[in-house]
C-alpha cells in the first residue's frame, strides 16, 4: 500500500506533509498541556478521606461505595475515649440495661465488641470485617460522648476511585484528595504521631 | 493573681483549640490502675506509590507489544493474548481504575481547577495512547484498553450496519465528550467513572442497574461488535481523530491489493473502505454551489447549537451539587423533610449570600459552556453532513484510519503473501 501512495506524487505527498504537520502539532499541544500540568502535579500520590469535622453521619457512606461493604469503616481513636460504662454509641438512647444483648445496641451489625477493663470502665472496639460504615455509633458517641468514634476512609480496603462514588453525594462536602503519606482526619487526633 | 487568671484562660483557648465542636471532651479519660494498655487506633497505610508507576510502565510495554504485533508481527492471534492480559491485569487485578478514557477528565479538570494536583499516571495514561496512535493508529484499541478488551471477547456473530447508521450513531461518542469535558471542567462529576459501564464487572461489584447496562452492552456486543467503543467512548474520539493523521496504519494486505475481495466482510466494525470508482468529473458550478452551500450551513448550525445549548444551561447545570442545594435553600419544598444537604449546609455556618453568588458564578460557566457545547455539537453534525457528501476515490480495501480498531482481523482473510 505504501509504495501504491509513493507512485502518485503531488496530491498524496501533499496529504503526507499535512498529516505530518499536524502530527506534530498536536503532539506540541500535548506536551505543552502536560507540561503545563507536571508543574503542578505533585509526587506524592492523593487519596480520598472525609473530614470528620464536616460529616453529618448522614448513612450515605454505608451504601454508595463502590465497595461492599463500604471501604468506610468507624475507627475507634482510644486516646480520645472515655472509657465510659453507659456509651453513647455502643447503646441505644432508650436502652434500660446494660447488656450486651443486640436489642440494647446502637450498631445494626453488632460490630461494636464491650470488654470489660476496670470498673467502672470498657474498652470497646470495632470489628471492621462487621463494621459498614452506617456512622449511627458515631453519632451516639459525637452526641453523647467523646466523639471518639470517627468514621474514616480505611486505605487498606479503599481502591482509590478516579472519582470517589461518595464524594459526589456527599451532602456535607466533607470529602476531599489528601496526599497519601498524611491519608487520614480525624477532628482532634493526628494518626501521625503516637498514641 | 492576675497572672493565674491569664494562665487559666490561655489553658481554656489552647483546650478549645484541640478539640473542635464536634469532638467535645465530655468525659476525661480515665486514669487506670490495672496497668491496662490503650491499644493503638488502626490507621492503614494506602497502596504503595510504585505501584501507581508501575501501571505506566505495564501499559507502556503491553502498548509497545501491541503494536510491534499489529504493525511487524501482522498477528490476530498475538493482539488476542494482549487483550487478555488486559482484561487480567487492568481489568480484574487493577479494577479498571484509573484508565485512559477516564483521564480525559483529570486532564480537563487539572485545566481548570489549579488547585487539583494531578497525579503524573493520569496525565500518561492520557497521553500516551494518543501519541502512539498518531504514529501506529489505534493500537491501543485493539488490545491495551480494558473496555475495548473485554467487548472484543464478546464479538462472536457480528453484523453489518447500515453506513449511514453508523455515521449517525457515531455522533454519540462527540456529544458524550462534550458533555464529559463540561462536567469535569466546572467540578460537577466524572460522567464517565459513573456511567463505565464495564468497571463492575472487574469489580465484581456494581449497582443493579449499572450491572444491568454492562450485561445488556456485553451480550449487544456479540451482535453489534463492541458497541461502546464505537458509539459512546469519549475517549475514541481523540484516538479517532488522532489515528486519520497517524504515520503508519494497519494495513489489510502485506503487499498489493489484488481486489479478491475476500476482506470485504471481515471487519465487525464495518471499518473498512471499499474502492470507490473514480466519477465523472463533477461540473465546477455545482462544486461550487456545494462549497457555497457548506460555508453557511456550518456556521449556522454552530450557531444555531451554540443556541440551544445555551438555552438549555440551566438544566445542565442543574446536576451540580452547590447548584441543586441553592435552587433547594431558595424554595424550600416544605412537605418534605429536610434533606441531609441543607442540614449539612446550615451546619457549617457559611453565609447564604456569599454561596449563592459563589453558585451563581457556575450557573454562569454553564451558559458559557453551554454556547460552547452547543456549538460543538453543530460543528460536529455539519463536518457529519459534508462527509456524507463528498465521495473520495480510492482503489483498494483499506482500512478506515478513523475508524479501525486495528484489531487485526481482517488481516487472516488477505491470501496475498508477504514481498520477499
Ligand atoms: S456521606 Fe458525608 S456526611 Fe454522610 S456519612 Fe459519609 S462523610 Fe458523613
Ligand atoms: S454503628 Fe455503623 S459505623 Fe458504627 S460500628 Fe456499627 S456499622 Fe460501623
Ligand atoms: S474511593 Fe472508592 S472505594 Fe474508596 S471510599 Fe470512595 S467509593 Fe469507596
Ligand atoms: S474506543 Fe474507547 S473503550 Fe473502545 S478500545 Fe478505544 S479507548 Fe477503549
Ligand atoms: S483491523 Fe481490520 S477488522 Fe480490525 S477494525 Fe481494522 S479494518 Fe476492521
Amino acid at each position: 500500500m505504501e509504495s501504491s501512495d509513493k507512485k502518485k506524487k503531488g496530491g498524496l505527498s501533499r496529504r503526507d506533509f499535512i498529516n505530518s504537520s499536524i502530527r506534530f502539532s498536536v503532539i506540541l499541544g500535548i506536551g505543552a498541556i502536560g507540561g503545563k500540568l507536571l508543574t503542578r502535579t505533585q509526587v506524592r500520590q492523593m487519596v480520598w478521606q472525609l473530614d470528620t469535622s464536616k460529616c453529618i453521619q448522614c448513612g450515605r457512606c454505608a451504601t454508595n461505595c463502590v465497595k461492599t461493604p463500604s471501604a468506610v469503616k468507624c475507627v475507634h481513636v482510644y486516646s480520645m475515649c472515655g472509657y465510659c460504662d453507659l456509651c453513647g454509641g455502643y447503646f441505644r438512647p432508650e436502652v434500660k440495661e446494660l447488656t450486651t444483648a443486640a436489642e440494647n445496641q446502637l450498631c445494626p451489625t453488632s460490630a461494636i465488641r464491650r470488654t470489660f477493663v476496670e470498673d467502672p470502665y470498657f474498652q470497646f472496639d470495632i470489628d471492621r470485617d462487621l463494621c459498614n460504615g452506617c456512622g449511627k455509633c458515631v453519632k451516639g458517641c459525637g452526641a453523647f460522648g467523646n466523639g471518639s468514634l470517627q468514621l474514616q476512609v480505611c486505605h487498606d480496603l479503599c481502591d482509590n476511585c478516579n472519582e470517589c462514588a461518595i464524594a459526589r453525594d456527599c451532602p456535607a462536602d466533607a470529602f476531599s484528595r489528601v496526599p497519601s503519606d498524611n491519608p487520614y482526619l480525624f477532628s482532634g487526633y493526628d494518626s501521625k504521631k503516637k498514641g | 493573681m492576675k497572672k493565674a487568671a491569664a494562665y487559666i484562660i490561655l489553658i481554656l483557648l489552647i483546650s478549645f483549640q484541640l478539640y473542635n465542636v464536634f469532638a467535645v471532651q465530655r468525659f476525661p479519660k480515665p486514669e487506670f490502675e490495672s496497668g491496662y494498655v490503650q491499644p493503638s487506633t488502626l490507621a492503614p497505610n494506602p497502596r504503595a506509590e510504585a505501584l501507581a508507576i508501575l501501571d505506566v510502565v505495564v501499559l507502556l510495554v503491553t502498548l509497545s507489544v501491541a503494536t510491534w504485533m499489529i504493525i511487524k508481527k501482522r498477528s490476530r492471534d498475538g493482539v488476542f493474548w494482549i487483550s487478555i492480559f488486559t482484561i487480567a491485569y487492568f481489568g480484574f487485578f487493577r479494577e479498571g481504575c484509573i484508565c485512559s478514557v477516564g483521564s480525559v477528565q483529570n486532564i480537563t479538570y487539572a485545566l481548570f481547577n489549579p488547585n487539583y494536583s494531578i497525579p503524573i499516571s493520569a496525565i500518561l495514561f492520557f497521553a500516551v495512547p494518543i501519541i502512539f496512535t498518531l504514529f501506529f493508529g489505534r493500537t491501543f484499541c485493539a488490545a491495551v484498553c480494558p473496555l475495548g478488551a473485554i467487548q472484543d471477547v464478546f464479538v462472536f456473530r457480528p453484523v453489518a450496519l447500515k453506513s449511514w447508521v453508523l455515521k449517525v450513531l457515531g455522533l454519540i461518542p462527540f456529544i458524550y465528550l462534550g458533555l464529559a469535558i463540561l462536567y469535569a471542567a466546572t467540578a460537577t462529576d466524572f460522567v464517565i467513572c459513573r456511567y463505565d459501564p464495564f468497571v463492575g464487572f472487574f469489580r465484581l461489584n456494581a449497582s443493579f442497574m449499572m450491572f444491568m447496562l454492562g450485561a445488556v452492552l456485553l451480550l449487544l456486543g456479540v451482535f453489534i461488535a463492541r458497541p461502546y467503543c464505537r458509539f459512546l467512548c469519549p475517549y475514541g474520539v481523540l484516538l479517532n481523530l488522532a489515528s486519520r493523521v497517524s504515520r503508519k496504519h494497519l494495513t489489510i494486505t502485506p503487499a498489493k491489493c489484488i481486489q479478491c475481495k475476500l476482506c470485504e466482510d471481515s471487519c465487525p466494525f464495518g471499518a473498512i473502505d471499499k474502492p470507490v470508482q473514480i466519477k465523472e468529473k463533477e461540473e465546477s458550478s455545482k462544486a461550487v454551489r456545494r462549497i457555497i452551500l457548506l460555508t453557511v450551513i456550518i456556521p449556522l448550525l454552530v450557531l444555531v447549537g451554540g443556541y440551544v445549548g445555551s438555552r438549555f444551561h440551566e438544566n445542565l447545570a442543574s446536576v451540580n451539587h452547590d447548584v441543586r442545594l441553592a435552587q433547594e435553600l431558595l424554595h424550600p419544598d416544605k412537605t418534605q423533610p429536610e434533606s441531609f444537604e441543607v442540614t449539612a449546609f446550615k451546619s457549617a455556618g457559611k453565609s447564604v449570600e456569599e454561596f449563592y453568588k459563589e453558585t451563581a458564578s457556575i450557573v454562569d460557566m454553564f451558559y458559557i459552556g453551554g454556547w460552547i457545547l452547543g456549538g460543538f455539537i453543530g460543528l460536529i453534525f455539519g463536518l457529519t453532513l459534508t462527509s456524507l457528501s463528498i465521495f473520495k476515490y480510492q482503489e483498494d480495501y483499506t482500512p478506515n484510519k478513523g475508524t479501525c480498531l486495528s484489531c487485526a482481523r481482517c488481516i487472516d482473510f488477505c491470501p496475498v503473501k508477504p514481498e520477499l
